[in-house]
């Protein structure tokens, strides 16, 4: 079935690597529509009010509606077309190798539009209570901590009284900030790794510029409370990373965040039969930023979940260069795989071409003060880079000049000296 | 000595800072704004505040705002408390001043999104 509706690029999300994305396509005048079920574009960088976006994309700190607007404008006077309140529920590939994409919306009823190429670009979810099994009762209080963002920064509504975040993701321990600027005690954040999940700057301005106290390597290993939460019970672990209920303690409080990770939103990829990449959530990509099903790209948190939303923006607009060079004709030289080795949770793209200088990203699954990057082809160390300050909630970005890897390469990560 | 991290980029420089006759000497910083930080921070330790203020139009009841400058730790709460007793006409738009210069200092209160 062939729709009215044509379009050269279809984005689902008008988050920030929709938009900056879409900015590139439409602005290299192929038609782009810009789809998203929100009523307005910006995704989730609407809800984070705080400050500390955009130092690196546009040399100046913005909050998070402040930089979703400059980006929806770029995007709107490169020519992109928008469709709020829409939610795409379905993606087809044709015979001709073009897409239908079946959208749903209040005034529309159910849509079709047909595009050449597709960026999937619809951000991630939060993991919840359920995702970390924590135990207890099931009373009103307990919102994962984005959930309570958008309450309280759209809609004005303050979650509770007295807080524990779980987890000590960024949101989390932005959200501890916000909690307090709005006069509700924050008791703890209470995390289950020897470190933060977050960036430490924010550590240091959420965290101990009120003097929120940090428990490490603590489980959460009850919620009390009948209609509403009056506490938690968290325990340290011992040596063999199990709760020691010897030393539980409880801490009374009427509301609870948590704070405990970002899972890649994939449900219309799946249903494409783009191929996962495990260690991200997301799909796996090419040099390009192409999934498995050719014409379909991915970036932004869909991809892999970032620390920040510069990167996302950065990735997108990559990506949507690519997007232009395949409606172009350009095929992609002869790709070599990239695997991420010792210490290193993932590698984004998962191939590369030789001829061409790569961009990398990375993960770190180890906390160390120094560190080196290698990348080792058939055993021989081809590249290297050191590092300093590494931690898992910290971006690794590495870029490798052309012809410097002579085929599949597998990087690994090793500590120099521990933190 | 004292040890302090840098909050001025998500890069978080772990900062040291001595005092060599009557001023700082920072080291660990990798970019300027380190130093400027560090010296700021043991002196008069100052934040951007941002906040959400009441607004009149019933489709959007909050407003995202936030200070053009940083302010003075010791003046945030009270500042805040002005911002929430303030509700916003339905026609303001991004970048809007909600306060101009407040208590003398260069600080002003913008809004940062549009309705």
């Amino acid at each position: 079935m062939k729709s009215d509706l044509q379009y050269d690029c279809v984005v689902a999300g008008a988050g920030a690597a929709g938009l900056a994305g879409g900015a590139v396509c439409a602005g290299a005048g192929f038609s782009t529509l810009i789809i998203d079920r929100e009523n307005r574009s910006g995704g989730i960088l609407n809800q984070c009010i705080h400050n500390g976006f955009g130092l690196r994309y546009f040399k100046e700190e913005l909050t998070g509606p402040e930089f979703a607007w400059r980006l929806s404008e770029k995007a709107r006077n490169a020519g992109a077309e928008f469709s709020f309140n829409t939610t795409i529920t379905g993606i087809k590939k044709l015979d001709d190798g073009s897409f239908d994409i079946r959208m749903l919306s209040g005034t529309n009823g159910v849509q079709h539009c047909n595009a050449r190429t597709v960026l999937l670009a619809a951000g991630c979810r939060e993991r919840t209570r359920g995702a970390i099994a924590t135990a207890g009762s099931r009373p009103a209080g307990i919102f994962t901590a984005g959930a309570a963002q958008k309450m309280l920064n759209t809609e004005g509504k303050l979650p509770g009284k007295s807080a524990v975040i779980v987890g000590s993701g960024d949101i989390g321990l932005i959200m501890a900030r916000r909690l307090r600027w709005c006069g509700i005690e924050v008791k703890a954040v209470v995390e289950i790794m020897p470190y933060s999940a977050g960036l430490t700057r924010n550590v240091v301005q959420c965290l101990h510029d009120f003097d929120i106290p940090l428990h490490l390597s603590t489980s959460v290993v009850r919620i009390d409370g009948n209609e509403r939460v009056t506490g938690v019970v968290a325990a340290p672990l011992d040596k063999n990373k199990t709760p020691d209920m010897s030393r539980s303690f409880t801490i009374p409080c009427d509301t609870v965040l948590f704070s405990v990770g970002l899972i890649p939103e994939m449900e219309l990829a799946r249903k494409l039969g783009v191929r996962e990449n495990p260690a991200t959530g997301g799909a796996t990509v090419d040099s390009a930023y192409m999934t498995s099903v050719p014409g379909i790209f991915s970036a932004g948190n869909m991809l892999h979940v970032h620390d920040l939303v510069d990167f996302v923006a950065e990735e997108a607009e990559f990506a949507a260069k690519n997007m232009i060079d395949y409606l172009n004709g350009k095929v992609a030289g002869y790709e070599f795989s990239a695997d991420a080795g010792s210490n290193l949770k993932y590698v984004v793209p998962s191939r590369f071409v030789p001829g061409e200088p790569s961009r990398f990203l990375f993960r770190s699954t180890i906390v160390a003060d120094k560190a080196v990057l290698k990348a080792e082809v058939d055993g021989n160390v081809c590249w290297e880079k050191k590092l300093t300050f590494v931690r898992p909630a910290e971006m690794i970005i590495a870029q490798i000049p052309a012809n410097t890897l002579s085929g599949n390469v597998c990087f690994e990560l090793e500590s120099l000296e521990n933190a | 000595m004292r040890e302090l991290i840098c909050i001025s980029c998500p890069q978080g420089c772990h900062l040291k800072a001595e005092i060599s006759g009557d001023s700082w000497q920072i080291s660990g910083n990798r970019c300027p704004r380190g130093e400027a930080y560090a010296k700021q921070e043991l002196t008069d330790p100052r934040r951007i505040v941002t906040a959400v203020m009441p607004c009149a139009d019933p489709h959007h009841p909050f407003v995202a705002v936030r200070t053009t400058l940083p302010c003075p730790k010791a003046e945030i709460p009270a500042l805040l408390n002005r911002l929430y007793r303030i509700t916003l006409p339905e026609d303001i738009k991004n970048g809007d001043i909600v306060l101009k210069k407040i208590d003398n200092l260069e600080i002003s209160v913008i809004v940062t999104e549009n309705i």
